[in-house]
Order: C-alpha cells, then structure tokens, then sequence
C-alpha cells in the first residue's frame, strides 16, 4: 500500500468541447515528495488537476487516487485542492473564510490560525478577502487546503504572482509537508520552479514529454538551464 | 448538519459584510407597500383587497433575486467547484443556503408584517400566519433562484431569469384579476404556479380570522414546492464538469 504511487493514471483521454486536451495519459506520482508539474500555458495541466481531483468529465482511462477511484467520497477528506483561481470568498475575512472551510472537514480553530501563520497572513487575519492582493488571495486558498492537512495536495499554479522572498518560502513549506509524508503535486509555468521539486513532469500539448528528476533532465539534456531543457525535449518531442 | 449550518452561517456572514443588501432585504418591502397604500390613498378598498397578497409576493421576488445571483457567484468564482471537492454534500449546501436565505426571509417578514399591520392599518387577523406564509413564500423564492441559477452562465443573465420566471406569475396569480375570471387555457397555467397558492392564502388570510383548510391546502403545496425545488436545485450540482 505505502509502495503504490499516490496516483496512477492510465490511458486518460479529456475531451472538452471539440478539443481533445488530454490524449491517452499515462502517469504517476510517488507518495511523500513535491512533484511539479510544469509546462505552458494551455497545455491541461490544469485538466489534468482536476481528473485527479475528480471533478474532470473523463472520456476515458483511469484515474487512482490513494488507491482507490478519483472523487469517492473518503478520497474528497483526503486530498487538498486549490484550483487556479483563488477560490475562497472576498466578501468574508480570512478568518471567516478558514473557519468555513475547517467545519467542512471537522477541523477546528486551532488548525485555521496554523494555516493562516503557514502562509504568513497571520496580521491579515482579519482582513476582508476582496482588500487583499491577488498572490495574499492566493495564500488563504492555500491556506483553506493547508488546514485540512490532507495526504494529496493538488495545487494549480500557487505560486503565480508572489514575490520571490513568498515563493522561495512557500517551496520550503512543500518540501516540509512531503517531509511529513504528504504527496504534493504542483503545477506551474515558470520553468525555474521544476528545480524545487523532487520530481517533474514536463507537460506540452497534453502530452508528457518528461518525467525524471531535475537533475536526470540537465544531465539527459545537456542543458544547466531547465527553460534550455524544455525546449530541447519540446523540439525532440515535436 | 453541522455541515449544513456552516454553510447557512457563511451565507449570512456574507450578508453581514453587505449591510446595504441587508438594508434593501428588510427595508425595501415596507417602502414598496407604504407606497402602494398612498397610491391607492383614494381608494382603501383596493389595498385592503391587494395589500395582503403583496406581503406574500415581495419576499419571494426579493430572495429568488438575492439567491440566483449568490448562487451564480458560487458558481462563477470557483468556490463551488472547491467545495464539491470537499466532504460537503449536495444538499448540505442547498440547505445552509435555504436556512440562511429563511432567516433572512424571517426578519423581512417581521418588519414588513409589523409595518403593514400597525402602520398602514392592513386588516389581517392572524399576524403570525402572514409571517409564516411570507417566511415559506420567501423560501420558495430562495429555492427557484438556486434552480434557476443552474441555467445562468451570468449574473447578469440571473437577473434576467426574473422577468422570466416572476412576471409571468405575478400576472398569473390573482393579485391583477381573480384567477375565476381568467381565460380556460390560463386559470389551468395558474394552477401550475406556486405564487398562485400564495397569494390565494394572502387573500383568505385578508378576509378570515380561522386558520381554515384552504390555507393548511396552500401551506401544503407552498411546502411541496419548496421541497421540489430544493431538490431539483440540488440535482444540477454536478461534481464532474466537461
């Protein structure tokens, strides 16, 4: 059990309206470690987010999640969405927002002011959503997943807009959860953040054109910069 | 349930963040039959006939208004697509928004009964069945806005539904003309209505003093109504999207 991957998923086909976003996938993503999932703009990462969060009207394939089908009901306890845009209430403070959110999962107070220190909006607490900045908006949707203290965190380009000082320290947040033996997998744009996972998947046109270790990639590549790789296995893969 | 009651005291939290809506939620009604009743200064007949059935109507167009575009916003924000991840079920969502909107509704009710009676001198007999049928009417609004809000892409095409799904009864319902009086084809249409039941127990509330059978009748159907859309709501939640 703790040897299978966190998911599994096999031979997953995503149409949306005429597009087919994801043609026949198939991946894996190991327990305890960040996983980052990166590529273009476009390219179904986050389709492929929410296949796994089980709320993607799926063709075909199969999606595992914690062993056992995406979706079910004892999987929505267990894994952390935060979908791109930051999904929790601007007309509701931070507090108000967490504490929602902690009823939910029969969570408590304590555990709402933890998430609120882990994202440093401690001294926002009290703050409406809607005077917030877009990346502090963010934050309290992380946050909202982060108080759930879920085994799987699925989250979609959480770091899109933060200064580099809450980037560096919301990667060094990750690190400590798969530290705890929690799985994240982590998508983003930006090629330099594939350096802070432990494993990537590089993602174009719904395809993965790469799923090694960012080292394995400069090696295999023969490029020190991860954007030089991408675009060397891009050109490969075309 | 305590599921539920999350839900319903995140509703209202929002609401209490919006004290103009609250203002409009309670105030408004009372402004709207203060102003029928000079309308009609010179003629007290006519409000006294139409006063009452408008005490059931304003609630219930006030919060279909009120839910569809709250609900629209659920919708459009993500945030209903985060809270199908969690453990939160289906209708634990479309009950915390139907006790939080009857809540709303019960303090609508109070202020716009209390004005009616003690300040425009509305002859009604038994106050606190014009508070629960207003309380059920403002329900059945709540319930046909999240409904309804399944068809909106928009706010802007929710505020649109109004037109579409609240003019047509209140043409419909016998506040204009006794229902009796109507074309075949439309008294028929009229039976099919909600509003119809509500502003049919309005008038006998007007003119009786006894909680008769006709009323417990609309009470009845007013209830199934609700119960029906709630659970209609509650059906177009679909956890996987395209």
């Amino acid at each position: 059990m703790l040897n299978s991957p966190a998911v599994q998923i096999e031979g997953l086909t995503v149409i949306r309206g005429r597009t087919t976003v994801l043609p026949d996938l198939t991946v894996s993503v190991p327990r305890g470690s960040v996983t980052g999932l990166l590529g273009p703009s476009g390219c179904g990462k986050s389709t492929l987010i929410r296949a796994i969060a089980g709320i993607q009207v799926v063709k075909a394939g199969t999606v595992t999640v914690l062993d056992g089908p995406a979706g079910r009901p004892d999987a929505r306890r267990r894994v952390g969405y935060v979908t791109q845009a930051s999904s929790v209430y601007p007309d509701l403070t931070v507090m108000q927002n967490l504490l929602y959110f902690a009823a939910l999962i029969g969570s408590d107070e304590a555990a709402a002011r933890e998430a609120v220190d882990n994202v440093g909006l401690a001294d926002k607490a009290d703050a409406l959503v809607a005077d917030l900045s877009g990346g502090q908006r963010t934050r309290v949707s992380l946050a909202a997943a982060l108080l759930a203290d879920p085994e799987l965190y699925l989250l979609d380009e959480p770091t899109v807009g933060l200064d580099p000082v809450l980037r560096r320290d919301l990667w060094q947040l990750f690190k400590r959860l798969a530290d705890q033996g929690r799985t994240l997998l982590v998508s983003s744009h930006v090629m330099d953040e594939a350096g802070r996972c432990d494993r990537v998947l590089l993602m174009r046109e719904g395809r993965i054109i790469a799923d090694s270790t960012p080292d394995e990639l400069r090696a295999d590549t023969g490029q020190d910069d991860l954007e030089q790789a991408f675009l060397t296995l891009a050109e490969a893969a075309a | 349930m305590t599921r539920t009651f999350a839900t319903a005291r995140r509703v209202l939290q929002q609401l209490g963040h919006d004290p103009r809506s609250i203002g409009m939620i309670v105030v408004l009604p009372s402004v709207l039959l203060l102003l029928f009743k000079y309308v009609y200064d010179g003629n007290p007949a006519i409000f006294n006939r139409v006063g009452p059935q408008m005490l059931g109507i304003f609630p219930f167009v006030v919060m279909f208004l009120v839910t569809s575009v709250t609900m629209v916003r659920e919708r459009t924000s993500g945030t209903l697509e985060r809270l199908l991840t969690t453990p939160l079920r289906r209708g634990e969502l479309i009950g915390g928004y139907g006790v939080a909107f009857g809540a709303a509704a019960l303090g609508q009710a109070l202020v716009t009964s209390a004005v009616a009676i003690w300040l425009l001198d509305m002859e009604v007999n038994t106050p606190w069945a014009v508070v629960l049928f207003a309380v059920v009417d403002a329900v059945l609004g709540t319930a046909l806005g999240l409904l309804m809000s399944a068809f909106a892409v928009t706010e802007f095409q929710a505020v649109q539904f109004m037109p579409l799904v609240v003019v047509p009864q209140l043409l419909l319902c016998g506040l204009l003309a006794p229902r009796d009086s109507m074309p075949d084809v439309l008294h028929r249409l009229s039976d099919a209505l909600p509003m119809s039941y509500a502003a049919d127990a309005f008038s006998e509330l007007g003119s009786t003093s006894d909680f008769t059978s006709t009323l417990v009748t609309d009470l009845v159907i007013l209830v199934g109504c609700c119960a029906l859309a709630l659970t209609g709501a509650s059906l177009t939640l679909r956890r996987r999207t395209p």
